[in-house]
Parts: C-alpha cells; sequence; structure tokens
C-alpha cells in the first residue's frame, strides 16, 4: 500500500467517528462502562486475594515458654520443634521484643501501654510457622504437649473457616472477572457492529465504484482502533487515579487494611485494559466490515 | 468490448429477469438500451459490472470473461467501467467532492492530482459551486450530475449510464447528452439505459429495445420503441 493510501485511510477513520457521531458515542459509552465494570472487579477481587493471603500468611503460632525455664532447655524444646516436617520456621521472641510488637501493632493507641513496660506480662516465647497454613491447629495442639510450655496463642477457629471462605473467593472472583470479560467482549463488539450495520449500503457503493476489499476495511480498522482507545480513556484515567488516592487514604486511616501497592499494578491494570479494548474495537469492526464485502 | 451470449439472469427469488440476451457492442459505440419498466435493462448493467452473476451464458468485457474473474480482479473490472447508477448510489455522509474523489481514491492516484481532476468533471456537469454540498442538499437532478461526474471521473473505457436524464428538465438532459457525446467522441463506450423516446428518437444511435428479458430489437440508428 502506498504511504499516501495509508495517512488517507488513517484520516477517513478519524472522519468516520464524526461522520458517524451517535453511533460512535454509543460505541464509546459501551466500551467505557464496560472497560471501568471489569477494572473496579479486577481490583476488588485482586485485593481480597491479596488481603486473604496477607491473613493466612500471618497466621503464625506465639508458644509462650514458662517463665521458669532457662536457656538449655529453651534451646532444647526449639531444635525440636524447628525438626519437625510440619513446621516452617522457628525463631525466639523475648519479652520485651514481644511487648515492643505488641505496642507497634496496636499504632497511635499503643502509647497508652508504654507504662507497663516495667512491669511486662508478657513471656519468652518461640513464634512458629507452619510449612502450611492448613497445618497450624495440629501444630498448635502438638507444640502446646511440651512441658516447656505455658501457653500456646493462634487464631484457631476463625482460621478453619477462613480457609474455606478464601478458596471459595478465590473460585468465585476468577468466575466473575471471565464472565464480566466476556459479556463485556460481547456487548462492545455489539456495538461496533451496529455502527457498521449502519453502513452496509455505503461499503457496497465503495465495492461498486471498484474499491478493493482492503480498501473498505482499512479505515474501518482504524476506527475500531480509536474507539477502542477514546473508550479507554476514562475508565483506566479514573481507575489509576482513583486507586492511587484510594491506597493513599487507607494506608493513613486504616493501616491493617493492606492494599495491593499501586505501582506497577495501575499501570498493568491500564495496559491490560487498554489492549482488551483495542482488541475488541478493531475485531468487533472487522468481523462486521467482512460480511459486506461480499458484493 | 462487451459480449454477452445466451445470458439468462434468474434471482434468488425465481423472477427470471433476462431470458436469452445476445448483444455485442463494439469499443467506441453509442448505445441506447430502451423497453419499459421491468425489461430487465438495470439487470443487464448489473451483470456487466459483476454486481451479480448469470445463471446463464457467457459475459466478455473488455477481454475478459467474467466467469474467470476472480474476486480479486472485480474491483479492477469495475474501475474501467464508470456507472450512472438508477439510484445514483452516492454516499450519504460524504460532500459532493468528496463523493467523487472517492473513485479516485480507489485507484490509489497521488491526491495531488485528485483535486483538479474532480474539479474538471464538476466543471464538465455544471456543480462547481455545490462541492461541499452533501447529496440530501442537492435536486434529484444534482444528484445524477455528480453520479455522472463519479462515473467519468477515472476516465472509463465504458460508460454506463442507467436513466441518466431521468430527473432532468429537458435543457439539463440534453446538456447531459452533450456531456454522453463528447465522452463518448473522446474513444468512451458509452451504454444508455434509458425511457426517454424524445432523446432517442432525435439523436440517432444504435437501440437496443428488450422486453421481458428478451432483445426485441438491435438496430442501427433506431427510433424509440419496443414492440416488435
Ligand atoms: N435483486 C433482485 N431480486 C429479485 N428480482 C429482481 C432484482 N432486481 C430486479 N429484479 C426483477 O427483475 C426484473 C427486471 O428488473 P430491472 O431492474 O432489470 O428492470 P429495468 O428494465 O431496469 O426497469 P426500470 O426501467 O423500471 O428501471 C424485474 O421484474 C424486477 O422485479
Ligand atoms: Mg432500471
Amino acid at each position: 500500500m502506498k504511504r499516501n493510501t495509508l495517512a488517507r485511510h488513517v484520516r477517513e477513520g478519524i472522519k468516520n467517528i464524526g461522520r458517524n457521531g451517535w453511533m460512535s458515542f454509543a460505541a464509546i459509552s459501551a466500551v467505557t462502562i464496560m472497560l471501568f465494570v471489569v477494572g473496579v472487579f479486577a481490583l476488588v477481587i485482586l485485593n481480597m486475594n491479596n488481603l486473604v493471603s496477607a491473613v493466612e500468611d500471618d497466621v503464625e503460632i506465639r508458644a509462650f515458654l514458662e517463665s521458669d525455664t532457662d536457656a538449655e532447655e529453651q534451646e532444647e524444646v526449639m531444635q525440636d520443634i524447628a525438626a519437625a516436617n510440619a513446621v516452617e520456621n522457628v525463631s525466639y521472641l523475648d519479652r520485651d521484643e514481644g511487648l515492643d510488637q505488641f505496642i507497634d501493632s496496636l499504632g497511635s493507641e499503643g502509647a497508652v501501654y508504654e507504662s507497663i513496660r516495667d512491669e511486662n506480662p508478657l513471656n519468652d516465647a518461640l513464634v512458629i510457622e507452619a510449612s502450611t497454613p492448613e497445618h497450624t491447629e495440629a501444630l498448635a495442639t502438638a507444640v502446646n504437649d511440651y512441658t516447656a510450655i505455658e501457653t500456646v496463642e493462634y487464631g484457631e477457629s476463625i482460621l478453619t473457616q477462613l480457609f474455606t471462605v478464601t478458596n471459595y473467593l478465590r473460585v468465585i472472583g476468577a468466575a466473575l472477572i471471565i464472565g464480566l470479560l466476556f459479556s463485556s467482549i460481547f456487548l462492545i463488539s455489539n456495538t461496533i457492529k451496529l455502527t457498521i450495520i449502519s453502513r452496509k449500503d455505503e461499503i457496497e457503493i465503495m465495492k461498486l465504484v471498484g474499491a478493493k476489499n482492503s480498501f473498505v476495511r482499512f479505515p474501518f480498522f482504524i476506527e475500531g482502533l480509536l474507539l477502542g482507545v477514546i473508550g479507554a480513556l476514562i475508565p483506566v484515567a479514573s481507575l489509576m487515579i482513583g486507586y492511587f488516592y484510594l491506597y493513599r487514604f487507607l494506608d493513613v486511616q486504616i493501616p491493617f487494611i493492606t492494599m495491593v501497592e499501586p505501582f506497577p499494578l495501575v499501570w498493568q491494570l491500564a495496559l491490560i485494559l487498554l489492549g482488551i479494548s483495542i482488541v475488541v474495537g478493531v475485531w468487533g469492526s472487522q468481523m462486521s466490515v467482512r460480511k459486506f464485502l461480499k458484493v | 468490448m462487451i459480449e454477452m451470449k445466451k445470458v439468462g439472469k434468474t434471482y434468488p427469488n425465481g423472477v427470471q429477469a433476462l431470458k436469452d440476451i445476445n448483444i455485442h457492442i463494439d469499443k467506441e459505440e453509442f448505445v441506447y438500451v430502451v423497453g419499459p419498466s421491468g425489461a430487465g435493462k438495470t439487470s443487464i448493467i448489473k451483470l456487466i459490472i459483476r454486481e451479480v452473476v448469470p445463471t446463464e451464458g457467457t459475459i466478455h468485457v473488455n477481454g475478459t470473461n467474467l466467469g474467470d474473474l476472480t474476486k480479486k480482479q472485480i474491483p479492477y473490472l469495475r474501475r474501467k467501467i464508470g456507472v450512472v447508477f438508477q439510484d445514483f448510489k452516492l454516499f450519504p455522509k460524504l460532500s459532493v467532492f468528496e463523493n467523487i474523489a472517492f473513485a479516485l481514491e480507489v485507484t490509489e492516484e497521488p491526491p495531488d492530482r485528485i483535486k483538479p481532476r474532480v474539479m474538471e468533471v464538476l466543471d464538465l456537469v455544471k456543480l462547481k459551486n455545490k462541492t461541499r454540498h452533501k447529496p440530501r442538499e442537492l435536486s434529484g437532478g444534482e444528484q445524477q450530475r455528480v453520479a455522472m461526474a463519479r462515473a467519468v471521473v477515472n476516465r472509463p473505457a465504458i460508460l454506463i449510464a442507467d436513466e441518466p436524464t431521468g430527473n432532468l428538465d429537458p435543457e439539463t438532459a440534453w446538456s447531459i447528452m452533450g456531456t454522453l457525446e463528447d465522452i463518448n467522441h473522446r474513444g468512451t463506450t458509452v451504454v444508455m439505459a434509458t425511457h426517454n423516446s424524445h432523446i432517442v428518437n432525435h439523436l440517432k444511435k444504435r437501440v437496443i429495445a428488450i422486453d421481458d428479458g428478451n432483445v426485441l430489437r438491435d438496430e442501427w440508428r433506431g427510433a424509440y420503441s419496443y414492440e416488435a
């Protein structure tokens, strides 16, 4: 194809969006709305998963040692536990550090407890991570049997519930996203089809005055591409900015809800959404033109 | 230039529009095709530009057997034939200028040569003052002249005009006829389907009269009539 012709096709593609104003508007709106919904869902589900895995990872057993155990005994118990299959990692946490962590975890309200530093109620502890979160409960029971261990603490019954819930959540989330994605692809390409079906006669005239198929198709290719890009602008930009500010807001206001870091996530999301809408735009336009090229 | 042998056309709905058409038109001829409404005139034109395919017989245009034409070759055939369609077939959303320029754009003519050529044919059909108008902003006769301009802009070897004077006052009609003769004298084969007996009887040319899908008469300098 000659350079001039290519330039002509691009120009035509752009002009056609204006010439078919309302149809283009409908197609762009469809892209905008669907991408927005898909994007919001993707972010929500991603963050829910993230939160859940953070909680899962957080599940650790704190085994408080009897206050009268000496260093040698402690070392022995620790070695013994570390050797077990179900154990990923064991570390020693002395009572002062334990208190520090406790105070830290309360954030600004922790200051109140600074005054009790001298009469620390905690004992030294072993922090045990199970190799898989599901093993936590059995492991805790076993650890509790050591005479050197006074008490064992972990998330207990919430845990079992959490595992079932998170597994459901993951499946439902994935299904939802896939379903949503397919219905938006269907909707967008259908709207684009409508803008082209309304131009059936024009396509036939083009062919009757001697246009090759590629000559007819190319401007539609550009048009589909542009509809995709324009339609993606608003949802992509607003999701990126919105997510960034929501992250910053929650980070300060509700520190224990940890969202997925906005970078590079928002860029990845932007690329994926833009990619989807361009592919669907081009694909939708080319599939519909094809039908009318038979003349 | 155009040759039809034993051509028949039955449309998918069962209407037998053409039965047994045998026509031979030479290079640089000027031919009227006359016949009552529904006789099959437009169907003949559609066959020549391969808009439809015959159900029987063979058609040669410009030395090519249309039956052997591949899909890719069809656009090149159509570029050699300028057609003024009975229903004009203008692009509703394009201006007069853009409508005509389109026929040049498809041939990948350099852009700097498109504008002067379009202005030239607009001058020919006396529409230089309406270049920016959309078809719906034009009268029927003006639209017809745009269609005419688009048909000739490519300097086609064959010009086919389906009722090119149908919507015109006698004066404009005769001016269009002048244009057609001009184009014909410059070496273009002209085929004109018409109901206009006045023109046919006064500007004497070869007349092919068809009725009910058959050629009734084919006369050199004939008169307008389709009775046997
Ligand atoms: N696409 C089509 N499908 C079915 N039948 C058709 C089609 N086009 C034309 N016909 C039929 O074929 C016959 C010939 O039609 P055609 O258009 O060739 O007539 P015509 O001579 O051009 O008439 P007019 O002077 O009114 O333009 C008519 O009976 C018409 O109904
Ligand atoms: Mg007709």
